[in-house]
């Protein structure tokens, strides 16, 4: 098997008294999905947060390339090529599509946007996902769907040469088509060679995309293991505590 | 990703299957990007966005338009050359003003002591450079003032930006406070008269006719410079530019609107032997400044991000964005480009007393939401604070010459403000929002 990435080992947080992470271990794999399931308050969004460098975790080592990595704020993950998808998308309606993929991170010439370089950078990372749903560029996002959203804010992650992005539940709240299509956004991001790690709540969209399946379960992590080796029943049933996953971890 | 070459024709296995797969719908070759097409497809591709409810500036000109006519119609002094050039000094100190209060309303923010802070402002500039009392070189009296305006912004953007306080509350705060400032600084009941001639020639003089004609030459080569610029980038990136016919199409419109407003101002406008011609001098300076933060806004980062802030903080903290430092800077440019208002409106009216700039804010933030600023933020731009504020100078002046009971102006003005904002908030409806946000 190939060298992951990304290697959480025995990572733990707290709030105050509350243990929301209790030596939890994650591997993701450059050019495979990993789908991160588990009950609400399961402490899923604790475990992006601590990669994603907003909410540094306790203790813990995380590994980048094997090389043992602090994140501590949300640039360092950055320099990493870390990206983060957040549930609430974080665009802004006001901008078109170019202005938003480059929000803060803009190309200048003598201080000055670049607006052609951007438009061009925009198009072809659209273009490299096989986006066609969208018209054009210089839409602004106002004027689109959900599911046109999911496929800007996925975009804008992998601009620059993600090479890890997480994705917290990418096709809540769409439609059955638009569902499909973010689906298969997903699945391109992993042809890319990215890594990527999705939360999802729903067990048909994991088993559509996922290689990998990792269940946390009130903040252990009680089973990694492949997609095609265990079922939505079992699966099931680890997230609620029902089952017990007796076999070895990936 | 920034370096490989143009986009290749030909399909790669991948871009083949996701194309057999899925809804069969061909990916294409290029995304669009609007530029594309002649001159019709632009226009109809714009007038859809307007049908949208992307008016922008429309309604305001428009408006505009409605006003003049009407009151050439009901007034014979009004489209004379004199009372032209009256209308554009007017209008002048509201236009600044608007366009300061623009920088903050991109914000979702808003400044209710803009007109007191240029009162306390101007206020120190006459009390320091009167001759009849401290006789300070009057240079340095204006750039005291305008650090006092930096300074004022700085307080404000601390407290906004910083601590955290909505903008209303501590600029409400300021407006209260600043009033009693101005009388501390001015005196109950003082009138400093402005004597340095330079800052009288601001509203009172007036370019050389030629001059005038050279204001129109820079602007048109300074529009088409910045154009093919912009053309040469988006050339050098490989993507569509619009058709340069729309360019010259622009070209034509400066020239026309310019030579006229031009030749109308170069006719003698004086009552007696003494000939008075030419653009007074304040609009080029207003000009000037309109171009500079224009350029600010659309082209720089600061410019974006102030977009990107009132449209989605979150989201622009979350792109590494410092809204905190945006922020803060919005204000203190709000401030001190108040304090340029306040300099022209006393070189119009020739004096500063204890409430000096008390009444004009509320027409300011007006002038830009009759112009299509939203003053929930992320849209308009400063051109929609200046012909909002030509318009509302417009209501002013035009009502001024008919001999109408004094209240008429002020109910008329705030039935356009409704009426405006009424527009805004509809067609943020057809624009895909909702009516209450
Ligand atoms: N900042 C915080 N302070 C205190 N407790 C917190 C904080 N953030 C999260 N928690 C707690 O940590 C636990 C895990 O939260 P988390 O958001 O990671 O769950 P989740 O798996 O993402 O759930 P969901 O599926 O509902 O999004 C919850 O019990 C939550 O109350
Ligand atoms: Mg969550």
């Amino acid at each position: 098997m190939a060298q992951p990435i990304v290697e959480l080992t025995d990572i733990t947080k707290s709030f105050g008294p509350v243990s929301v992470l209790k030596g939890v271990s994650l591997k993701v794999y450059p050019g495979k999905i990993t789908a991160l399931v588990g009950d609400n308050g399961a402490g899923k969004s604790t475990l992006i947060k601590g990669l994603a460098g907003v909410q540094p975790y306790d203790s813990g080592t995380v590994r980048f390339d094997n090389n043992i990595v602090g994140l501590h704020n949300p640039r360092e993950a950055t320099a990493l090529g870390i990206e983060v998808v957040y549930q609430d998308l974080a665009l802004c309606d006001n901008l078109d599509i170019v202005r938003n993929m480059f929000l803060g991170r803009e190309e200048t010439e003598w201080g000055t946007l670049d607006e052609g370089q951007m438009e061009r950078e925009a198009s072809e990372t659209l273009r490299s996902l096989s986006v066609r749903t969208v018209k054009s560029v210089r839409q602004k996002v106002s004027s689109l769907s959900g599911g046109q959203r999911q496929t800007v804010a996925i975009a804008r992650s992998v601009l620059k040469d993600a090479r890890v992005v997480i994705l917290d539940e990418p096709t809540a709240a769409l439609g059955v088509a638009q569902t499909e299509q973010v689906l298969a956004l997903v699945k391109r991001l992993a042809e890319k060679g990215v890594g990527v790690l999705m939360i999802s709540h729903n067990l048909v969209d994991v088993f559509a995309v996922a290689d990998y399946i990792s269940v946390l379960y009130l903040g252990q992590m009680v089973a990694s293991l492949e997609a095609t080796q265990t079922t939505s029943d079992d699966v099931v049933g680890y997230i609620t505590g029902s089952k017990t996953y007796t076999g070895v971890n990936v | 990703m920034s370096a490989t070459g143009a986009p290749k024709k030909k399909p790669t296995h991948e871009e083949l299957e996701a194309t057999s797969a899925g809804s069969g719908v061909p990916v294409p070759d290029q995304i669009g990007s609007g530029f594309e097409g002649g001159v019709i497809d632009q226009a109809k591709a714009w007038l859809s966005r307007v049908r949208g409810g992307e008016m922008g500036v429309l309604p305001a000109v428009a408006g505009l338009v409605v006003l003049f006519v009407m009151f050439t119609i009901a007034s014979p002094y009004f489209l004379t050359d004199r009372n032209f050039a009256n209308l554009l000094t007017q209008a002048a100190p509201y236009v600044m003003l608007a366009m300061a209060l623009v920088f903050v309303i991109l914000l979702g923010e808003i400044d209710l002591s803009a007109g007191v802070t240029s009162g306390v402002a101007m206020g120190l500039f006459v009390v320091l450079s009167n001759p009849g009392g401290i006789k300070m070189n009057w240079i340095l009296a204006l750039l005291i003032a305008l650090a006092a305006g930096a300074a004022i912004g700085t307080f404000i953007g601390f407290f906004v930006a910083r601590v955290g306080i909505p903008s209303f509350v501590v600029t409400l705060g300021l407006f209260l406070g600043f009033q009693g400032l101005e009388l501390l600084i001015i005196g109950t009941g003082g009138l400093y008269r402005i004597q340095e001639p330079a800052v009288i020639a601001i509203e009172s003089n007036n370019l050389e006719p030629w001059q005038g004609w050279v204001m129109i030459a820079v602007i048109l080569v300074i529009s088409f410079a910045t154009a093919m610029v912009d053309r040469r980038r988006r050339t050098r990136a490989g993507v569509p530019n619009r058709t340069i016919t729309l360019l010259w199409i622009r070209l034509v419109i400066i020239a026309v609107i310019g030579g006229v407003v031009v030749a109308l101002l170069n006719q003698d406008r004086g009552q007696s032997l003494l000939a008075i011609t030419g653009v007074p001098i304040v609009v080029p300076l207003t000009l000037f400044i309109l171009w500079l933060g224009t350029f600010v806004l659309d082209r720089t980062k600061f410019g974006a991000y102030l977009y990107a802030i009132g449209g989605n903080p979150e989201a622009a903290r979350r792109a590494g964005i410092k809204v905190v430092g945006i922020r803060w800077t919005a204000f203190i440019i709000c401030s001190s480009l108040a304090v340029v208002s306040g300099l022209f409106s006393a070189s119009k009216v020739g004096s500063v007393d204890a409430s000096f700039g008390t009444q004009t804010v509320l027409f300011g933030v007006a002038a830009a939401v009759v112009g299509g600023v939203s003053l929930f933020g992320g849209r308009g731009r400063l051109i929609h604070g200046a012909v909002g504020a030509v318009v509302i100078a417009t209501i002013t002046n035009g009502l001024g010459l008919l001999n109408l009971p004094g209240g008429v102006n002020l109910l008329v003005t705030g039935g356009v403000l409704i009426l405006a904002a009424t527009v805004d908030a509809v067609s943020r409806v057809r624009a895909g929002g909702s009516l209450t946000r």
